[in-house]
């Protein structure tokens, strides 16, 4: 039978369906956001452990960020991961996504072997997709992106890619890395069993510039290409009407705006 | 400057590990510097043993005069072309006037050879064609070796490939082969005047941020842009020419094959080409109520839609999903029921052509961007609507 | 004194948060119009780890400490009341009291499945003639051989019909009162025991809720808990930790009762505003605010002080009398906030007004609570 290991990178996020419009300044709300657990790095993950409740092996997670970033790491953890890694450092702060993926490239190339390496398609703060095709370049090793299922026989992995109007059944041979969507395997429930070995500290990690060799000057914000010019926000109001009266007067006001603008 | 000492070297490798660029390599024992240092001094650093050392003064900065002409990633349908990519020309033809230079298109795939003329008359003055059966349908190792070595070769400045499925796998995979900076899902392109470098602006947090983005100091600046963001130009007149470019297959592209690709089942969700969709979120307070939306969606010609709060609960599959993590629409009509508006869901629809918003909460976000707002029951709307719809009828 | 929880404790709350909101959320309206039990959400909370959380892993548990259960419970609770008061009372004292007072072989026979979900535990001290007067019950268990042959009904029994052990507390001896009660670990299986009526409650309707009948009912020796003697005390101490759990139930139905009528007051509008605009409905939401916020620091407390081996039957008390009270004022406050509609089973606040007057009454009345209070103050 054969073992798999397995290397999921995943991200603490704030949780954007809690972030609200002010509606006097009219700009986002930024403060006291819960975070969470990116929720493709949660699919990822799920496909992380199907793979090995079925062949067996070790799956480790890492996330890069500030030190409450643990906190995703406990999570992952708790759904049935093995062993987690944080990679923290005050040099890591400002990296866009090729010293992220440059970071991350270079823990998991201290982890030493790999067969696969699974990442959530896109984190919902950035939006970019691009650290998980850009830690295959690093490696070196092909990428299979857009996953929304995976199975391993006969040495290979098979992935079931949604892409915009097909299906595409690809076939990878191992070490690969391969990007979840959203409509991948549904995540588990976190087990109440495995909060007590999450939280001890006996499975996390935590590296630095140090653990990883990489000089803090060449990293982060100063290394990034890219660089942020300006921020904004866009012009978001609408001069929308607010219709008024019972349920069966609005609804009839609805249809007649409605067929005004031509939308029936 | 960086030089090696090799006779203090002990191969112990941090200095590869720590190189960003692959410009130093060990070959055995011995540390060799490559192409591909730029003088950045990481390996300086990391050293123990003093192997490396850096001298005179820091590496003057890539002439980057060097780089020119604006670049289109043409992306191969089942039918042709995809249309992004003629969208994609017709903003680099802008650019390229502003910059004085010319554009190319760059065609990597099989049996694509009357794409050209297309290509041509929507902008490319070039089109560097790589045609072989390899190279259909996509994987990312042969597109990413064929083209850049494209880029390698003729340096372009600026290069654009859509934010499609392939584009955004292709991408960054290019982006990391020149160390390069790359801005995804970009909705504005412009040339700064004052140092001629591409602004690219784009959304974060789901839309409810833009940032413009700069690439100051490396090249070729790429960015990705979402089909239907950019427009086409065509004109019958315009001249080019194409340049055949040989593809050769490698050993690795077989590590990943393409078994079989099938279409998608017709009769599922196919929200994006919706003329009209009818959302639901919590506000429905259960699976029960989505039923009148199905109704109304069917009245309407439209399909239901749902905010990622539902989905998570399991009250709707997630091919019904409109936001970050779901699906991003522009219907004419999108009438949100019961969903509060957060900037998750926003991203995912706040192009539609008209909002309607149906809500019980006269405070909630969405109706900020809604057309026409009901404060009340969806409940009790929904229901007259469509009453009152099929009354017309 | 540090009033943060652990990185354990919050995991151990935000997974049960997550598993209400999907897996209990959408029925819990539905399982109450229904009286139905919950079973697929039980079975699946065997597996993570909700039906061990007070037994250590080697018995199968899933080892939780006192305030994260509380958490676990609360969570629950705010979502359905009566799926946190079925786990609540296999693991305080359908399966704990095993595990305190078992011999090593009840240990081994019994835990592992209990802790692992596979059973259901109940506990039966409740008669139709006695409530608050446990030295009074009327339930015999005479030895017989290696026997014990039980005689008697108990009532009111949560998860009578659906669990699969029942500690039973039964007198040996009459004379002895109090002293001559002992606890007993019945499996439904042993001859001579009937389920009576499926009683149909005001609240926490999803929870069954029978009586067992025992006639002549075979218990073999070595299913005595404890030693002869000694049940009346054992059930009382289990009570006491299964009083916390309640209390924890108690605040995740206020919680629940408060979230929703803050919600409605923003959106109802009367005399052109939402009706949170006005006082009235402001003062009614702080003191529930603050009455909650009281109540789980009580039971937090009565939960540390078991976490850190001390005695806690009075703060435990004190937080089921406080807690539920909350709840039921709470409840009541926010049907009020809902006008007509809080009368409407389509609002949550309806179930929670129901489900809060049976928190008040059962798992030891709040006169019971009062009386242990008082005693504990006074003995001193």
């Amino acid at each position: 039978m054969a073992s798999l290991n397995i290397i999921v990178t995943v991200k603490q996020v704030p949780d954007t369906a809690e972030v609200r419009i002010d509606p006097k300044t009219n700009s986002l709300m930024r403060e006291g956001i819960p975070s969470i657990l990116n929720p493709e790095d949660a699919n990822a993950v799920e496909a992380a452990l199907r793979l090995r409740d079925e062949h067996g092996g070790t799956i480790t997670a890492i996330t890069m960020g500030p030190p409450q970033a643990e906190a995703v790491l406990e999570e992952v953890l708790c759904l049935g991961v093995d062993r987690a890694v944080l990679l923290s450092d005050r040099a890591f702060a400002g990296s866009d996504t090729l010293l992220t993926a440059f970071t991350l490239s270079r823990a998991i190339l201290k982890l030493k072997k790999f067969d696969l390496i699974l990442c959530g398609r896109q984190a919902i703060d950035g939006d970019t997709a691009q650290v998980g095709p850009q830690i295959a370049g690093f490696l070196d090793i092909p990428q299979v992106t857009y996953a929304e299922e995976i199975v391993f026989s006969e040495g290979a992995f098979r992935i079931q890619r949604g892409l915009e109007s097909t299906r595409e059944l690809v076939e990878a041979r191992p070490p690969v890395l391969v990007s979840v969507n959203a409509a991948g395997p549904v995540p588990r429930y976190g087990s109440l069993y495995a909060v007590e070995g999450a939280c001890s500290g006996e499975n996390l990690k935590r590296w630095s510039t140090k653990e990883l060799s990489l000089s803090p000057s060449m990293l982060g914000l100063g290394a990034s290409p890219t660089a942020v010019k300006k921020i904004f926000e866009p012009n978001r109001s609408v001069k929308g009407e607010v219709l008024q009266g019972s349920e069966k007067e609005m609804a009839a006001q609805l249809i007649a705006r409605l067929r005004e603008m031509s939308c029936l | 400057m960086i030089n090696l000492l090799t006779e203090k070297c002990i191969a112990c490798s941090l200095c590869v590990k720590a190189c960003l660029f692959d410009g130093i390599r060990l070959d055995g024992k011995i540390p060799v510097l490559t192409d591909h240092c730029t003088g950045c001094g990481a390996c300086v650093e990391v050293c123990k043993v003093g192997a490396i050392v850096s001298e005179g003064s820091p590496a003057p900065p890539p002439d980057l005069g060097f780089y020119r002409d604006i670049w289109v990633i043409v992306e191969q349908q089942e039918q042709g072309v995809h249309p992004v990519s003629f969208e994609l020309l017709g903003k680099a033809r802008e650019l390229a006037a502003v910059r004085n230079c010319d554009v190319a298109a760059v065609l990597v795939g099989s049996a694509v050879g009357d794409c050209t003329a297309a290509l041509i008359h929507g902008g490319a003055d070039v089109v560097y064609l790589a045609d072989a059966s390899f190279l259909y349908p996509y994987r990312t190792c042969p597109h990413e070796r064929t083209i850049s070595g494209l880029l390698e070769e003729h340096k372009p400045e600026i290069v654009l490939i859509g934010a499609t499925c392939m584009g955004r796998d292709l991408a960054p995979r290019l982006a990391n082969r020149f160390k390069t900076g790359l801005t995804a899902d970009c909705t504005g392109l412009m040339i700064d005047e004052q140092d001629g470098c591409l602004l690219q602006t784009r959304p974060a947090f789901g839309g409810n941020i833009m940032a413009t983005i700069v690439t100051a100091h490396h090249r070729p600046q790429m960015a990705t842009v979402r089909p239907g963001v950019m427009q086409a130009v065509h004109s019958d007149d315009r001249t080019g020419k194409v340049v055949k470019v040989e593809a050769k297959p490698d050993s690795v592209d077989d590590l990943v094959r393409v078994l079989q690709t099938v279409a998608k089942p017709g009769s599922g969700v196919q929200l994006e080409k919706a003329p009209v969709i009818v959302s639901g979120g919590r506000g429905l307070q259960g699976p029960d109520n989505f039923k009148m939306l199905y109704e109304l969606a069917e009245l309407l010609d439209g399909q239901v839609g749902a905010s990622r709060a539902v989905v998570d609960m399991g009250w709707i599959e997630h091919a019904h999903q409109v936001g970050q993590t779901g699906k991003t629409v522009k219907p004419r009509l999108y009438i949100a029921c019961g969903i509060s508006g957060a900037i998750q869901h926003l991203a995912g629809m706040q192009q539609a052509d008209v909002i309607v918003a149906i809500n019980r909460d006269p405070y909630a976000p969405i109706l900020k961007i809604a057309h026409v707002s009901l404060i009340g029951d969806a409940h009790k709307i929904v229901p007259e609507l469509i009453a009152q719809l099929k009354a017309k009828q | 004194m540090d009033f943060s929880f652990t990185r354990a404790q919050e995991l151990a709350r935000d997974i049960a948060r997550s598993f209400a909101q999907t897996e209990l959320a959408p029925y819990a309206q539905e399982w109450d119009e229904q009286a139905r039990f919950p079973a697929e959400a039980i079975a699946k909370l065997g597996p993570l780890g909700f039906m061990g959380m007070c037994i250590p892993k080697e018995y199968g548990g899933s080892n939780l400490d006192g305030v994260s259960y509380v958490l676990v419970i609360e969570e629950l609770a705010s979502v359905c009341a009566s799926t946190a008061i079925i786990v609540s009372v296999h693991n305080s004292v359908g399966a704990y009291p095993i595990y305190l007072l078992g011999t090593e072989e009840q240990k081994k026979i019994y835990l592992p499945d209990l802790a692992m979900g596979k059973k259901l535990g109940a506990f039966a001290l409740t008669e139709p003639n006695v409530g608050s007067d446990p030295a009074s019950i009327e339930t015999s268990a005479q030895a017989d051989g290696d026997h014990f042959i039980l005689n008697g009904t108990k009532t009111f029994i949560t998860s009578a019909g659906t669990s699969d052990t029942v500690i039973v507390m039964a007198s040996t001896d009459r004379n002895k009162r109090a002293r001559g009660i002992s606890a007993f670990i019945v499996e439904k299986g042993f001859p001579g025991i009937t389920v009576g009526t499926h009683e149909s409650k005001l609240g926490i309707r999803a929870s069954d809720t029978c009586e067992l009948i025992f006639d002549n009912c075979r218990v073999p020796r070595e299913n005595l808990l404890g030693p002869e003697g000694s049940g009346l005390r054992a059930a009382l101490n289990a009570l006491g930790f299964g009083r916390v759990g309640v209390a924890a139930q108690a605040i995740g139905v206020a919680r629940c009762a408060m979230d929703a009528a803050v919600a409605y007051s923003r959106e109802r509008n009367q005399f052109g505003k939402p009706i949170s605009s006005f006082q009235a409905i402001q003062w009614m939401i702080a003191d529930m605010a603050t009455e909650i916020e009281a109540a789980r620091f009580l039971t937090l407390r009565a939960a540390k002080l078991k976490d850190d081996g001390q005695p806690f039957a009075a703060q435990g008390s004190m937080a089921k009398l406080f807690a539920s009270e909350t709840a039921m004022r709470a409840a009541t406050k926010a049907v009020q906030i809902h006008g007509g509609y809080g009368c409407m089973k389509d609002y949550v606040v309806e179930r929670c007004f129901r489900d809060a007057k049976v928190i008040e009454i059962y798992e030891g009345t709040s006169e019971i609570q009062r009386m242990i209070i008082a005693g504990n103050i006074l003995k001193k």
